[in-house]
């Protein structure tokens, strides 16, 4: 019978079905970091049981570390307390920990993918919701709560109910200028911020195919922003080029194996899924969210939407909003003066983000009425940038390039943006009080940041590039 | 093992926001504990206060109304969308409340409310609303073993559906936690046939 790559990753990883429940679904790949793991290593110590497979989960401390002196304590206790428990929680349970201080530190979604941890075929999660963004690699990844947590760390297992499946086709070709961030954000805005609830999406078509395997975790990261279970993109040559050589890749026969398996990952030709969607990428263009949801967004040139506009179950929420905001209904979001920029986060932190905006500020210097913080992912993208030189760009363009961590793109630690101050963030979320109580966000790809960046206000990246 | 689901008749509290997200009923500061306790006060924390500071409610919010008052929750559509942060269910619990209802319910947090047994309860837009216009002095009645709700005052019910493993756990206290551990066998089984 024809499957959907989804079918195909979920059929071998069901150690049984429950009657008229849920099924036991099996976790290869168990991420875990300081905010959302100290209350089930509690459960489990409670019970007076370890971590059942302790080589299958993976720690960083990252949500909720400093982006400046790491090599210091951590100056907040709660912050400190919480990293400490996780130290000693890894330590008791076996559990390898990449923390402060060692090379592989860094945002959970940006060192998996990195190491070669995340494979294609693997269903892999994380007490983060953006664990989606491993579905880029064909992979069956998600966001869990904390007894879950505790439920992988007891058992290895899950109890999940299959999800409805949803393909989104992105078709042709992008236009200049136009990016992965882009097209997610398009996406939201099209199918809004509730539109895939009770969905796993596949993310297909010739223009998702043309992307590279950093580009794909940006779109897979966000589908948790449309309500998805799971964003996933079927593995293809970019995918294995990617993984191959990486540290935790397979090498040799077991490679050849692995890699034989991969091949097979593809929905079948005659599947079928419950809901199927096409966009044309030639539609797309810069975009920008105005809103306090991500599915809120516009092209960068077009006004912000009126309450005349919207449906009627959506006025009251516009209004909200764009009170939030400080933004009037029909005006133009271009040349809307701002205030921070911030490049990071696991959606936007990898080093072609990093290169693509060092290239477009090589020779510019951002306007004296922002302040630009660059968080790279992971020590590892922090190395590669310095030994590119990517870091004299920034500190020649006044940007500051700070540690691997979350850091204002949920604003945990001391990264906060002010009540009522304007950013251009290349993060994920742009619901109150996201980046600090009051702060206001506007969501944009790294192309976009750097245009803010440079000239002080919303900006079409198009009219500053050379071709 | 946690108390079991009882049925309940109780007044609610009208949240008439839609998109309400895990950053609004937690915001990501209040994440800082290593325990599950006391996240309630924090509930809602920057709809409920000015400036972070307890002594200045925000008075047009309906937690600090003290007419609206009840074990109930109802929102507006696409309810704990966001983040995945459990921490989010523990603090509706730790306030008081025992049932959300909304016509739609984003799939992290109805996970994590019903491993914590708060019962998410998801009806039509209609019958949201139908409760919306009810005064604050009506009451609703829950019946998990029927999979109903009520408004009392007119007679008005829908059904809910809720998969009937997760029914028994409700209603007994159950733990997915305990069924795996008793399932470990079967895992270990699973494991050397799929290596």
């Amino acid at each position: 019978m024809a499957q959907t790559l989804f079918d195909k990753i979920w059929n071998t990883h069901i150690v049984k079905n429950i009657e008229g429940g849920p099924a036991v679904l099996y976790i290869d790949k168990h991420f875990i970091h300081e905010v959302t793991s100290p209350q089930a290593f509690t459960g489990l110590n409670k019970r007076g049981i370890k971590v059942f497979r302790p080589q299958q989960t993976i720690a960083t401390a990252d949500h909720n570390v400093p982006t400046l002196n790491q090599h210091l304590p951590i100056k907040e206790e709660l912050g400190r307390l919480q990293v400490e428990a996780l130290i000693k929680n890894c330590a008791e349970h076996r559990v390898e920990l990449y923390g402060l201080g060692h090379p592989f530190q860094g945002i959970v979604h940006v060192i998996g993918p990195e190491l070669g941890i995340t494979q294609p075929g693997n269903t892999i999660v994380c007490g983060d919701s953006h664990t989606s963004t491993h579905g880029a690699f064909g992979a069956i990844a998600f966001g869990i709560g904390t007894s879950e947590v505790e439920m992988v760390l007891s058992t290895q297992c899950l109890m999940q109910t299959k999800p409805k499946l949803m393909r989104i086709n992105i078709e042709g070709e992008l236009k200049n200028g136009v990016v992965s961030k882009d097209i997610v954000l398009y996406i939201l805005s099209k199918i809004t911020a509730s539109g895939a609830t009770g969905y796993a999406v596949e993310f297909a078509g010739s223009a998702i195919r043309s992307l590279s395997m950093e580009a794909r975790m940006t779109i897979c990261n966000m589908s948790i922003e449309m309500g998805a279970r799971c964003g996933m993109i079927a593995p293809d040559e970019t995918t294995f080029s990617y993984v191959k050589g990486r540290k935790f890749a397979p090498t040799g026969a077991a490679w050849d194996k692995k890699l034989a398996y991969w091949k097979t990952l593809f929905t079948d030709a005659t599947a079928t899924f419950d809901k199927e969607i096409t966009l044309d990428a030639a539609d797309i263009t810069p975009m920008i969210t105005y809103g306090t949801n991500p599915g809120m967004g516009i092209g960068v040139n077009e006004n912000i939407p009126t309450v005349a506009q919207v449906h009627d179950n959506d006025r009251s929420g516009l209004e909200k909003s764009l009170a939030y905001m400080g933004l009037q209904q029909g005006h133009p979001i271009k040349g809307q003066k701002i205030d921070y920029v911030f490049i990071g986060s696991c959606t936007n932190s990898r080093i072609e983000d990093l290169r693509m905006v060092a290239s477009f500020v090589k020779g510019k210097h951002k306007a004296d009425n922002v302040e630009v913080w660059i968080v790279p992912g992971s020590k590892q993208v922090e190395k590669q940038a310095i030994e590119e030189g990517i870091d004299k760009v920034f500190e020649a363009a006044g940007f500051q390039l700070r540690q691997p961590g979350c850091s204002a793109c949920l604003g945990m630690n001391e990264d906060k943006i002010p009540a009522g101050k304007y950013c251009i963030s290349t993060s994920n979320r742009n619901f109150e009080g996201r980046q600090g109580a009051g702060a206001r966000t506007l969501l944009a790809s790294p192309l976009s940041a750097a245009a803010a960046a440079v000239t002080g206000f919303v900006a079409d990246v198009r009219e500053f590039m050379n071709n | 093992m946690k108390e079991g689901f009882k049925n309940i008749t109780s007044r609610f509290v009208p949240l008439q926001n839609e998109n309400v997200d895990t950053d609004q009923i937690i915001p990501a500061r209040f994440l800082k504990a290593t325990t599950k306790d006391g996240f309630g006060k924090n509930l809602f924390r920057d709809w409920r206060y000015e400036n972070d500071n307890e002594a200045t409610p925000k008075i047009d919010f309906v937690l600090n109304q003290p007419q609206y008052k009840g074990d109930i929750l109802v929102a507006g559509k696409n309810f704990g969308c966001g983040s995945s942060r459990e921490h989010a269910a523990w603090s509706i619990v730790d306030y008081g409340f025992k049932v959300v209802v909304s016509s739609f319910f984003a799939d992290i947090f109805k996970n994590n409310a019903l491993n914590n047994g708060l019962l998410p309860i998801t009806v039509s837009e209609d019958f949201v609303q139908k409760i919306f216009a009810q005064t604050n002095e009506a009451t609703l009645s829950v019946d998990l073993e029927a999979q109903t709700i009520t408004i009392d005052a007119t007679g008005e019910k829908e059904s809910f559906e809720i998969n009937a493993y997760k029914k028994t756990c409700m209603i007994n206290g159950y733990d997915d936690i305990d069924y795996l551990i008793n399932s470990i066998g079967e895992i270990e089984n699973f494991e050397k046939q799929s290596v």
